[in-house]
Formats: C-alpha cells, structure tokens, sequence
C-alpha cells in the first residue's frame, strides 16, 4: 500500500480476463510502473470440466498450466518489487499448483522467500451424492430441473466462493494465493479488504470493490478493447494497457492504466464493460454482498482515468451460486466458401443439398444450424432484411449439428468434403479436413445453502 | 435514424439469456432510450430469433439500459452451435433498431 496524494491508495493490476488471455499483459502490469497486486482470473465455466478431466488422468494436473511459467517470468520481479497477486489458477487442483509454483520458486532461488495460499474447499464433486441425499436438490437456476436428472453425467461440480478465504490467506502472508473456484470479483475485492481493514458487514465498501472487481474482470475489455464507441480512434491497441484500480478506504476508487500503454480509459468505455454480461443491475450477486450498480457515478478524473463512487450495496444471500459441468452429447461444425457470381445463392442451395441428403440418410439431430458467414451469420434476420446479398464477394457456409448420439454427428462429417465436387460450383475453403465431433460439456447453475460450504486456507512455504 | 446514432452498446451472456447493455452517447440521448427502446419493441426486432421475454432495467446514472433477452441462445454456452456469435454480436443487432430523435 502507498501514499498518492495524501491519502491510503492500493493499486491492483488485472492482468489476465480469462485463461488464453494476452500473455504479456501480466508482464507488462507488473514492469510498467508501481502495483500492489496482480489480479489473475482464469476460470470460466467449462474451464472446471476440462481440468477435472486432466485430474483424473493424472493427480498432479487439473489447475491452469500456463499460470507456472508465467510465475517463472515473473517471479523476480514480484519479490523484488513486493507485489502479491491473487489468482484462481489452481482449478480443481489448487494444492498441486501451489506445489509446482513452491518448487519453481526453490529452483530460482527464493526459497524461504515466499509463501503460497491455498484456497480449497469448493470442489464438490465428491460430496454430491451426500448433498443430493440431504435434500439440496441443485435445481438448475434457467429450467428449474433438479440435478438428479443429469447425476450420473457430471463432470464437474463446484461453489463459486467469496473474497474471504482470499482475505485470510493474505493475511497469513500469502505472496500468491492460489485458489480454486474463487469468484472474479473476489479476487479484486479480496487486497481492498485486506488493505484497508473492511468489516464483513461494511455493505457499501464490499460493493465498490465488487464493483472494481467487475470493472477489471475481462482485463482490457474495460481499458479500450473490445470497445464500440469511437473504436477506430482508441491509440495502439497493439500496445494496449490493461486496468489497474486504484482504491482508497473510503471505498472510492479510479481506473487507469500505466503511463505510455495504449487504449483509452473513459467513462463510455467503462460504461461498456459495466454492462457486460449484466443481469439486474441493482442486485449483483456476489457470495460477499449484493452491489447495486444503479448508484454508480462515473466522472473522468484525467486522461485515462475514471473515477467510481456513490456505490451502495445490501447484505450477501444465504446461498453460493455453484457451476456444475455434465456432458451433454456431441456437435460438429463444417464450413465450405462459395464465390462470386451468386455466392450466397451457391450456399444456399449447398445447404439446401445437404440437408436433403443427412434427411435421406435418416439422421437424426437435435439441432441443425446453418449460417452465411458473409451475409448473416453475426445478426442473424436482420442482417438479412437490411442488405444487399445479391452481389457479395463470397460466402461462408457454416453447418452444424447437434446430439445426444455420436454416431449421426460423426455421418454428418462426412457430408460436406463431397459437396466439393457433386455440389454447387466456385467452392473452396476445406483446407482444414474433415470436422471432428466434439463432446459437449454443458453447464448447469444451481444454488446451495452457504453453511454447507466450508472454505478452507493452507499456507505452503516456498 | 438508426440507434446506432444514439448508442452504443455491449452484451455477453448467462446461461441462456443474452444481454445487451445499450448506453446513450450523449446524456440528453438518454430519455429518448427510455421512452422509445421498450420491452415491447425490442421483443418485435428480435422476433423469431429468441425463444423467451424480454426484461429491460434502467440505469438512469450511467445513462444506459440493460435488456435480457431471455432463450436467445440456441440453449446456451457450450451447446449453442455457435455461442460466440450469437451471445456476443447478435444482441447488438439492436443498434439497428429505428428511432426518432424529434419525438
């Protein structure tokens, strides 16, 4: 924690919006000027089903890989500087990351120099069937179904925890906490409480830094990527800077990014990315409160620089959300070009061909999509009612299909290479093979009464 | 003129319901949103491309509102055939929308 004019500031970097996300940004984050923390987020739903699947091939795996020699690189540089970062790397297996990271660190040399936090007790796959014979039913949060329909095809199955285990870990001295489903917010909110001392009923505060924490979740998403508004002036994208939050205890805060690192922070950009993936804005539901996103006030306190209050927040829920995966069936997806003259008409009619002939073979699917990438595969009818297809360069053909059942999925495959020669003409676009067929893991929202979740903190010594 | 005058927008999605966050470009664009972006019209534009209702809420201090756009996504996430398209992009097909700035 620093003084920055005259008052307590904790600067918090995100760097990484999901697992795949830019790998120099967490570089860049801690190198580019002064931070506090580094806030790493790397897990999305189905990331869970893929690392349990690792898991169960091979003990040692099920957290994100990529998170151990990012720390090789790092790591000089953290102890250095006394940056800790907060991460959910460790997937389903946060004890065999921490012990990877544990003995990179003795390998470089830091051995008695940093602990890890561990963050466990999420993971409920093991303890379902003792959850499901108490009468939690895990309803599904869209349809109402309880899990006992899709029991014996889950994958994985885990609570989304809050900022406190977070909190007790940095509090033990954790340098990199380590933790498994912990929720992205958390993640963010977890160094402000630590930092400034923030009650557990202190509503307003855990709301701002919730707030904070969705803010920077998706990295530069909120800093000039992915940004609609006057995206063709945004600066050096190529060089684009990733948010860092700067927060006071007073639970105000500012979002900025370092000196000479491209994008734009401004209150529209912000404002996009405060909307993303936004259900009822006045009850963001975290496990540490519910944030009202209606009492936000954004003002441009500078160049690249937004400042937050006004933030309210209520009392958290009695329940954690919990994210279970199950496998769901197989899809696959084909794709074929087609040129000018008549593009889209050729793809058209190659559609038409081939679903003629998956109806001959008696295939059934439970779903069949065809889009024209090039006429209307983004907007869907609209993008059809409001331009000229007539004339287009060319068009993608993009099928696919969906079942419970492999075998029809993997017949389909096979339908679209012949259409190359015993189909509409000016074709091309097959470099890639034949598809493959894909195993669907699905998702499935449930909530689950909070005493039933014990979060639990191991410090491992380096 | 098309809402895309008046707006910008971002969406993403949560199981099977898409959002679409639509954020006035300027302040006094605002009340022209409230008054002509209704549920109603919105569930006419995407007719026959979401299964479900639509909710909109307000957000008078960001100057934006947030739309669900209930069974948009062909069953959501991962079993959708095409879920980045369709979550990501296609609500803000909205931007499309005719609006009337003198009303």
């Amino acid at each position: 924690m620093t003084r920055s004019r005259g008052r307590q500031t904790v600067r918090i970097a995100g760097g990484q919006g999901f697992w795949g996300d830019w790998l120099e940004a967490p570089y860049r984050q801690v190198t580019g000027g002064p931070v506090d923390y580094l806030m790493m987020d790397y897990l999305a739903e189905v990331t869970m089903s893929i690392l349990q699947k690792q898991k169960s091939r091979d003990s040692s795996l099920g957290f994100a890989k990529d998170f151990v020699p990012l720390m090789e690189r790092l790591l000089p540089i953290l102890v250095e500087r006394h940056i800790r970062v907060t991460s959910n790397a460790g997937g389903v297996n946060p004890r065999a990351c921490a012990q990877a990271v544990a003995a990179l660190a003795h390998r470089l040399g830091f051995g008695g120099k940093l602990r890890i936090g561990v963050v466990t007790g999420d993971d409920l796959l093991a303890r379902l069937d003792g959850l499901l014979a108490r009468g939690h039913e895990l309803r599904n949060l869209d349809t109402g179904r309880p899990l006992s329909d899709v029991r014996d095809r889950v994958l994985s199955a885990n609570a989304y925890l809050g900022a406190w285990p977070v909190v007790d870990a940095l509090r033990r001295g954790a340098d990199v906490v380590v933790a498994g489903r912990v929720t992205d917010t958390g993640l963010t909110l977890a160094p402000m409480i630590h930092a400034f001392d923030w009650r557990p009923d202190a509503w307003d505060l855990l709301a701002a830094g919730t707030v904070a924490g969705h803010t920077i979740e998706c990295g530069a998403q909120c800093s000039g990527g992915n940004c609609l508004k006057d995206w063709q002036t945004i600066p050096d994208l190529a060089n684009v800077g990733y948010p860092i939050v700067e927060a006071g205890p007073d639970g105000t805060f500012e979002i900025t990014k370092h000196p000479g690192t491209g994008g734009r922070i401004d209150v529209a950009g912000v404002t996009e990315q405060l909307v993303y993936e936004m259900g009822n804005p006045a009850e963001y539901i975290t496990p540490d409160c519910i944030a009202d996103f209606t009492t936000i006030r954004l003002t441009q306190a500078g160049k690249d620089r937004v400042r937050f209050s006004g933030i309210k927040g209520r009392p958290a829920t009695d329940t954690l959300k919990v994210s279970v995966a199950y496998f769901y069936g197989y899809k696959a997806v084909g794709t074929l070009v087609y040129a000018w003259p008549d593009a889209y008409k050729k793809a058209q009619a190659a559609d038409r061909v081939l679903r003629q002939r998956l109806a001959a073979l008696g295939l059934k699917f439970e779903a069949v999509l065809t889009e024209f990438v090039g006429a209307d595969a983004t907007h869907g009818a609209l993008a059809r009612a409001s331009a000229p297809l007539d004339d287009l360069p060319e068009v993608q053909l993009r099928i696919g299909v969906r079942s419970p059942d492999k075998a029809p999925v993997e017949r389909f495959t096979r339908e679209i290479a012949p259409l190359i020669l015993n189909g509409p003409p000016s074709v091309t676009g097959f470099a890639g093979g034949r598809p493959k067929p894909e195993e669907i893991v699905a998702y499935w929202p449930a909530l689950l009464d909070k005493r039933m979740v014990e979060p639990c903190v191991e410090i491992v010594d380096a | 003129m098309r809402l895309l005058e008046l707006a910008h927008a971002r969406s993403g999605d949560k199981g099977d319901t898409a959002n679409v966050g639509l954020i006035a470009l300027k302040p006094e664009y605002y009340p022209v949103l409230v008054k002509q972006v209704t549920a109603a019209r919105v569930t006419r534009h995407f007719k026959g491309t979401i299964n479900g209702p639509v909710e909109r809420y307000e957000l008078p201090n960001l100057h934006a509102l947030n739309f669900l756009l209930h069974g948009a996504l062909d069953g959501g996430g991962t079993i959708s055939l095409n879920p980045s398209a369709i979550a990501f992009i296609r609500p803000t097909a909205l931007l499309r929308l005719e609006v009337d700035l003198a009303k």
